[in-house]
């Protein structure tokens, strides 16, 4: 075997394989820390967020899921958490694309695609706080975000102070049952963001010692427990009059539960209460209104 | 022993086991309760909440769980006999999947049209099972020769497939919350919340059993061949249609109550042929018992084991079943 003369042709190669390899390597860097301008967001929550920090005019694509704030409805579509349409988003030319954490699959193909991605899990409150100033930073609206976080905790911080003192009742949240029965029952436990505003609502949560965000629950706990209030939250507003009368209906067969005997079997209806995002201290009030009128 | 009086003796012995499960069910759970206090008339019903506990939390789950295992195991001997087959359970003529699209249905689309204290889901999935009932029926008489039991097992196991394909697409389309409660409820509930559901089930299952009454001889002819059953003066068409008309439309009403609960029709009748042997008899009547009381308990652990939280009856079903069975099968032979 003869050694290879060391030609300009190779030469040539090397500075073009070396800038290659420098370009690979940096290139996610100056994505991370340019300041993104096409975002696309799988979480609603965050998509909300987004929006709260000022960083609305840059989101290019929503999941298939979002309804708010009223913008998106205009913003194309690219699946959600189980069905994310990767061809979609690649195509979108998003420069961040922000994913829930157990979407890995989707997570390893952006990587391969050299587009940066922010990873967000559900978790308590405090949480969403935290992502909500992570995100500014990463947006670059960190200042707006401050702000925001720092009126939501105002907010919160009121309700506290409102509640401070009062008998905290102890408080059934639901959040699932089958229409007009007393079926499929699922309440908040002791954990996650719907426990979290609970507590700051001034109510005392009967399933706080199970360490579940979600439990479905037997109408013999319930009985049991003996809850002061029940929250039931919904989706939909439920009209005055025979529908309400029905729903109150179910659970007047518990006649020996607190809540059912001195008619404090409340509702809080509306998307909102359930995505754990700048709305919360909107819905923490409204909750606390229900318990401590 | 004269065969009369074995038929006595074992069902009688049947029957007792499964009162005393269903007597002494309601007693236990999460709670601990007085049942000197539950039955105590002199304490207002608002303020006696062992009663409650008694009377709306407890005593509907066990009789669903009663009536669900009862017809489920009655249609899987009635089944595996006159199709001469012992994987036949009541799921495999598609009933419980025509049962399930019809839940599924009214789910996704949010369908509203509760009757009698009785909610949309179970109304949906009984007229989901008549439907997959009737197309069965209608394909496995079309031949001239009456019912051809292969052609009822080849169109049930078709239409299994094909209303599970249609399920998945109804799940895949509908959102989170419905794809959840729509796999929970593959996952059976015998928590039926009141007692209408039961009320509205029963006459369906009264029905289908008083027909299970008249089939025990028969089903002991049809085992040996329908050429032997017919020899002996079986009119083995009618018998057939009689037993699948029956057997489905307990399994309809079985599912409607507390979704496809599974294992309950294949285990309790091997379980019990494994006891008391092959008469239908004998094997009929054990083993609507039997599943009663086997339903029951696998309940109770349901309602207990992890308590305050719920635990899937289907889970628990296969879970204790599947085992069980794999001992006593080993055992005996």
């Amino acid at each position: 075997m003869t050694k290879r003369p060391n030609t300009k042709a190779t030469k040539v190669t090397k500075a073009f394989l070396l800038a290659l390899l420098l370009f690979v390597v940096f290139v996610p860097f100056v994505l991370a820390f340019q300041r993104p301008q096409r975002i696309i967001s799988l979480v609603p929550a965050l998509t909300e967020m987004l929006y709260a920090v000022g960083a609305g005019p840059q989101v290019v694509a929503v999941s298939s899921y979002d309804e708010y704030p009223p913008e998106v409805k205009a913003l194309p579509r690219v699946g959600a958490l189980l069905d994310p349409d990767t061809e979609r988003i690649i195509a979108l030319k998003p420069d961040l694309v922000i994913t829930y954490g157990s979407q890995v699959d989707l997570q390893a193909q952006m990587k391969r695609a050299i587009i940066p991605t922010f990873d967000y899990r559900h978790a308590g409150l405090a949480h969403i706080l935290v992502t909500m100033t992570e995100l500014g930073v990463r947006t670059g609206h960190g200042a707006e975000a401050e702000q925001a976080v720092a009126a939501i905790e105002a907010r919160l911080a009121a309700v506290r102070a409102r509640v401070a003192g009062k008998r905290r009742p102890k408080t059934l949240l639901v959040f699932s049952r089958e229409p007009k029965t007393l079926r499929n029952i699922y309440v908040s436990g002791g954990r996650g963001f719907l426990h979290d505003m609970l507590e700051i609502a001034g109510g005392d949560d009967v399933f706080k010692d199970l360490d579940k965000e979600s439990v479905q629950v037997s109408t013999e706990t319930i009985l049991a427990r003996a809850p002061d209030v029940i929250l039931e939250l919904r989706p939909e507003e439920i009209p005055l009059g025979q529908p309400m009368q029905d729903e109150l209906a179910s659970w007047s067969r518990l006649a020996s539960v607190p809540a059912v005997r001195n008619k404090q079997v409340l509702f809080i209806s509306g998307h909102a209460v359930t995505v754990p995002g700048p709305r919360v201290a909107e819905s923490v009030e409204r909750m606390a209104k229900a318990l401590h009128p | 022993m004269n065969i009369r009086r074995r038929i006595v003796t074992v069902v009688s012995l049947f029957a007792i086991g499964a009162i005393a499960v269903v007597l002494w069910a309601p007693t236990v759970g999460s709670t601990s309760i007085s049942l000197a206090k539950a039955f105590d008339r002199s304490i207002p019903w608002e303020e006696n909440v062992d009663a409650q506990i008694f009377f709306v939390a407890r005593l509907p789950r066990v009789l669903s769980g009663a009536i669900v295992g009862a017809a489920l195991a009655a249609a899987g001997v009635v089944l595996q006999a006159m199709l001469r087959n012992p994987l036949a359970t009541p799921f495999t003529l598609g009933v419980s999947a025509g049962g399930a699209l019809g839940a599924m249905l009214a789910i996704a689309f949010g369908l509203e049209v509760g009757m009698m204290g009785v909610s949309s889901i179970p109304i949906a999935s009984f007229a989901g099972s008549l439907l997959a009932i009737g197309i069965v029926y209608w394909l496995a008489s079309s031949q001239k020769r009456g019912l051809s039991t292969n052609v009822l097992l080849l169109a049930g196991v078709t239409l299994n497939s094909f209303f599970s394909a249609v399920i998945l697409f109804v799940q895949y389309m509908s959102d989170f919350t419905q794809s959840f409660r729509t796999v929970r409820w593959l996952m059976g509930d015998l928590d039926v919340g009141n007692y209408s559901p039961i009320i509205a089930a029963l006459p369906f299952i009264v029905v289908a059993f008083g027909v299970f009454a008249v089939l025990p001889r028969t089903l002991n002819l049809l085992t040996l061949g329908e050429d032997v059953a017919a020899a002996r003066g079986v009119e083995v068409v009618r018998a057939q249609r009689l037993a699948f008309l029956s057997a489905s439309l307990a399994t309809g009403a079985a599912v409607s109550l507390g979704g496809p609960i599974g294992f309950i029709g294949i285990v309790v009748p091997h379980l019990v042929r494994l006891m008391v042997g092959s008469d239908h008899r004998i094997v009929l009547p054990a083993a609507t018992l039997f599943g009663a009381a086997f339903t029951v308990g696998c309940d109770l652990a349901a309602r207990t084991i992890m308590a305050p939280l719920e635990l899937p009856v289907g889970i628990i079903t296969a879970l204790i079943g599947g085992p069980f069975f794999l001992w006593l099968l080993v055992k005996k032979s």
